[in-house]
C-alpha cells in the first residue's frame, strides 16, 4: 500500500513509519505545520520537524511538510478560545484529530494517491463482528490513546493505520533504539502544542481573549477568595485557588462566567448521578444497554446507562461520581472497543 | 551552474588554495584571482572594481546594505521585498511602499513616504516571486528630489540573469548580487556600493574588502561568480528572446487548458514588465501545496509562496500585497524558466499541470 505516515518528530510516529517500511509498504512521512507561534512542548516546533526529517532520512523514506496552519487556527485554536470565553473546558487535541489529522490530512492523502494515513497513536483498529472497523485501545494501558480517537467511524478507519497500537511504550522505544533512531529517547510531548510550558495557559488565553476576575464563594454564598481569570477556571479544579479559612481540600463545583462567580466545595459536592452530553458520534450506530464510559484521556472507565435522543443524551452513572467539566469529551466503550463519544454539557443529581 | 563555473571551482579548490590575505606568492596569486573577478563583475555592472564587496550570498549582501547604508535616518522599502531585505528593514522600522495589482511599486505612494529624514530607500530590481521589473529609474528620480541625502539600494538578485545591470547601475547607489541566480555556486554573492557612499560594516575581523566585510574570501566561489556573471551577460540577449518565447507558449498554453486561472501581475496578458523567465499563475479551487506534490512526482520542480524554516510552504505575502482574492491566492504556482529550459520541458508542463489540477479539483483538496 502507499501510506502517508504522519510524523510528529516523536518516537511513536518514528517507529510507526519504520514498521510500515519494514512491512514493505510504499511509505512517505509528513509533518504537519499547525501552529506558527512558539512551541516548547515537544510537538510541532521546527526542531520537531527536523527530528522527523532526520528519522525519515534514516529510514530512507521521503519526508514532506504540510502547512495546515489556517485550518488549525480556525478549527482548533479559535474554538478553544471561544470555549474558555464561555466557561467550557475544551479538548483541542480531540478537535485537531477530528478536523486536521483525520479529516484534512486524510482527504489530502487520498487526493495525492495514498491508500492510507498512519499515525503513531497508541490505539488499534479492530474488525467487529459485523466486519466493520472500530477503534480499540492500544495494548499499553498507560499509553492508550483511543479516547482522543473516538470520532473515527468504520468508513474513516478503512484508510487509517495505527502501527504501534500492538506495542507497549517500552517496546516502541526499544525498537527505535535498536534501529538507531535519534528519537528513541525523546520525551513524550505533553499538553497542548500551542501553549508553551514556559508561559502557560492563562498567558495564552490572556493574549487572545479578555480575562475577568471573579469571586470565589462557598456553598453558603460566603466569599472565600478571588480568581484573576475566571475563563481559566475548570470544574473539579483544586489547584491554583487561594482560599481563605477552612481546612481540607476544596474543589471548584461551579463556574459562572457571566456572573463572575466560582463556587467551591468539598469532594462530595462534586458528585453527580448523571451527565448530559451532545454531539454524539458513533463508530457503528448507538449502543443499547450498559456502556463503559471514560471522561478523560487516561481515566478509569466506569459503568453507566446512556439514554439517547438524537445526537444528545444523558449518561446515567451506575454510581455517583465527580461531575465532568462541560466541554470535555465523554467516550463510550464496549470492553476494549470504542463505540463512540460526545461532549459533556452539564452534570446533575 | 554553468559547466565552466563548475570546472573552475574544482580547479581552484585543488590548485590555488592560499588565503588571499598574505604576502607570499601563493597568497598574491589568490589575491589576483579575486581582484580579477572584481574587475569582471564591475564591468558587468558598469561600476568600478573598488565598489565590489564580496559576500556569502544575496542575503548577506542585503543585510549589509539595509543595516549598513544610511544608518542615521528613516528607511523606505517596498511591500514586496525578499525577506533578506524585509527582515532587516523591519528592524529599522521601515515604511512600506505598496504595489499595484500589476505587481509594480506605486511610485507616487513611495514618494509620499519620503521625508527629509529618509536616508535609505531599498526596492528590488525584479521581484523573485512574480518577476515584475520595478520602476527604479522613477523611484531614483523621486528620491533624489525629495530626499537627496538618501542612499538608494536595489536587491538585484533576481534581476541579474535578465536585465543588463549597466542600465540599472546609474539609478542606484548600491545593489546586491547572488551567484546561484545566474549559474554560479551557492554561498557567494556581492554588494556593489558606489564610491563615496558611507557603509557601516556588519562583519568585523581582519579588515578584508577594505574593512567593509571581514573574513577570508571564498576564492573559488568568487572566481566562479565572476565567470558565471560574464557568461550570463554575454548570452543574455539571446537567452531572453529564447526563454520569453518558451514562457509565452507555456503560459498562454496553460491559460487555454485550465479554467478559472489567472496569470498573476499580467493585466490583459501584458507581460512587458516581467522578466522573460517568470511564469506565475493563480489557480482557483486547489491548494498550492498539494499541486506541488503532484508536480514533483512527475519531475516538475515548481514553487508557490515561500518556504519557512520547517520546510512548509507559506502563502505568498507578495500575492497578498497585490490584493489577489484568497481563493486564487491559495492556489498560486510559480514556474521559473531559465537558460537550461527546453521546449520539451514546456511540453511536459503543458501535459502534466492540467492533469494535476483536474485531479485535485475532483478530489476537493
Amino acid at each position: 500500500m502507499k501510506v502517508l505516515c504522519a510524523m510528529s518528530g516523536g518516537v511513536d510516529s518514528s517507529v510507526a513509519a519504520l514498521l510500515l517500511a519494514e512491512a514493505g509498504h510504499d511509505v512517505a512521512g509528513v509533518t504537519l505545520k499547525l501552529w506558527g507561534g512558539e512551541s516548547d512542548t515537544g510537538c510541532c516546533a521546527v526542531s520537531d520537524t527536523d527530528d522527523a526529517r532526520q528519522v525519515a532520512r534514516r529510514l530512507g523514506i521521503d519526508h514532506h511538510v504540510f502547512n495546515f496552519g489556517d485550518e488549525f487556527t480556525t478549527s482548533v485554536v479559535e474554538p478553544y478560545l471561544e470555549a474558555h470565553r464561555v466557561g467550557l473546558t475544551p479538548n483541542p487535541c480531540i478537535e485537531c484529530n477530528r478536523h486536521l489529522k483525520f479529516d484534512k490530512l486524510t482527504r489530502r492523502a487520498a487526493a495525492l494517491g495514498f491508500d492510507a494515513v498512519a499515525t503513531g497513536h497508541h490505539a488499534r483498529r479492530l474488525e467487529g463482528a459485523d466486519g466493520r472497523w472500530r477503534v480499540a485501545r492500544g495494548v499499553d494501558p498507560a499509553k492508550d490513546q483511543s479516547y482522543v480517537l473516538h470520532m473515527l467511524d468504520a468508513g474513516a478507519l478503512e484508510r487509517i493505520l495505527f502501527p504501534v497500537g500492538d506495542l507497549t511504550k517500552a517496546e516502541v522505544r526499544r525498537i527505535a533504539a535498536d534501529h538507531g533512531l535519534a528519537t528513541a529517547d525523546k520525551a513524550d510531548s505533553q499538553d497542548v502544542c500551542f501553549i508553551t510550558r514556559s508561559a502557560g495557559r492563562e498567558t495564552f488565553l490572556g493574549a487572545h481573549i479578555p480575562l475577568h476576575p471573579g469571586r470565589v464563594v462557598d456553598g453558603s454564598g460566603a466569599e472565600v477568595g478571588r480568581v484573576e481569570a475566571i475563563e481559566s477556571v475548570t470544574l473539579g479544579q483544586r489547584r491554583g485557588l487561594t482560599l481563605a479559612g477552612g481546612a481540607g481540600r476544596r474543589y471548584v463545583v461551579d463556574v459562572d462566567v457571566g456572573g463572575r462567580t466560582v463556587t467551591v466545595g468539598v469532594p462530595e459536592d462534586l458528585l453527580v448521578s448523571e451527565t448530559a452530553v451532545c454531539g454524539l458520534v458513533w463508530a457503528a450506530g448507538p449502543p443499547t444497554g450498559r456502556v463503559h464510559v471514560q471522561t478523560s484521556a487516561h481515566g478509569t472507565p466506569v459503568g453507566a446507562i446512556l439514554d439517547i435522543a438524537g445526537d444528545c443524551g444523558v449518561v446515567r452513572w451506575d454510581q455517583r461520581r465527580p461531575a465532568v467539566a462541560p466541554g470535555q469529551s465523554v467516550v463510550f466503550y464496549d470492553a476494549e472497543t470504542v463505540l463512540g463519544g460526545g461532549v459533556a454539557t452539564t452534570s446533575s443529581g | 551552474m554553468w559547466p565552466e563555473a563548475v570546472e573552475l571551482v574544482a580547479e581552484l579548490s585543488s590548485a590555488t588554495f592560499a588565503n588571499p590575505s598574505g604576502s607570499h606568492r601563493a597568497a598574491r596569486a589568490a589575491r589576483a584571482i579575486i581582484d580579477e573577478a572584481r574587475e569582471s563583475v564591475a564591468e558587468c555592472v558598469g561600476a568600478r572594481p573598488s565598489e565590489v564587496i564580496w559576500c556569502s550570498g544575496g542575503t548577506e549582501a542585503d543585510n549589509l546594505a539595509v543595516l549598513g547604508l544610511g544608518i542615521r535616518g528613516a528607511v523606505v522599502v517596498s511591500a514586496i521585498e525578499h525577506p533578506a531585505v524585509a527582515e532587516p528593514a523591519g528592524c529599522r522600522r521601515a515604511d512600506l511602499a505598496p504595489v499595484h495589482a500589476d505587481g509594480l511599486v506605486d511610485v507616487a505612494e513611495l514618494e509620499l513616504l519620503l521625508t527629509a529624514d529618509t536616508t535609505l530607500v531599498s526596492v528590488m530590481a525584479v521581484n523573485n516571486e512574480i518577476g515584475t521589473i520595478q520602476p527604479l529609474a522613477e523611484i531614483a528620480d523621486a528620491t533624489r528630489r525629495v530626499s537627496p541625502r538618501a542612499v538608494i539600494h536595489a536587491d538585484a538578485v533576481q534581476a541579474a540573469p535578465w536585465i543588463d545591470l549597466t542600465t540599472l547601475w546609474p539609478s542606484v547607489d548600491a545593489l546586491s548580487l547572488s551567484a546561484h541566480k545566474f549559474g554560479g555556486p551557492k554561498g557567494v554573492g556581492a554588494l556593489v556600493v558606489r564610491d563615496g557612499v558611507a557603509l557601516s560594516p556588519r562583519q568585523l575581523g581582519g579588515g578584508q574588502e577594505r574593512d567593509r566585510r571581514s573574513g577570508t574570501q571564498n576564492v573559488a566561489g568568487i572566481a566562479a561568480l565572476a565567470l558565471a556573471l560574464r557568461l550570463t551577460h554575454r548570452h543574455r540577449h539571446d537567452t531572453v528572446l529564447r526563454v520569453a518565447a518558451l514562457r509565452d507558449r507555456l503560459v498562454d498554453g496553460l491559460l487555454g487548458l485550465i479554467d478559472d486561472v489567472v496569470e498573476t501581475a499580467a493585466v490583459d496578458g501584458d507581460r512587458r514588465h516581467k522578466i522573460a523567465g517568470s511564469a506565475h499563475l493563480c489557480i482557483a479551487g486547489i491548494e498550492s501545496e498539494a499541486l506541488l506534490f503532484l508536480l514533483d512526482e512527475v519531475g516538475i520542480a515548481a514553487s508557490a509562496g515561500s518556504s519557512c524554516a520547517s520546510g512548509a510552504q507559506q502563502s505568498s505575502g507578495v500575492v497578498a500585497a497585490m490584493g489577489v482574492a484568497p481563493d486564487l491566492a491559495r492556489g498560486c504556482l510559480r514556474l521559473s524558466l531559465g537558460v537550461t529550459t527546453t521546449p520539451e520541458d514546456v511540453d511536459t508542463v503543458l501535459r502534466e499541470l492540467p492533469l494535476a489540477v483536474g485531479r485535485l479539483r475532483r478530489t476537493g483538496s
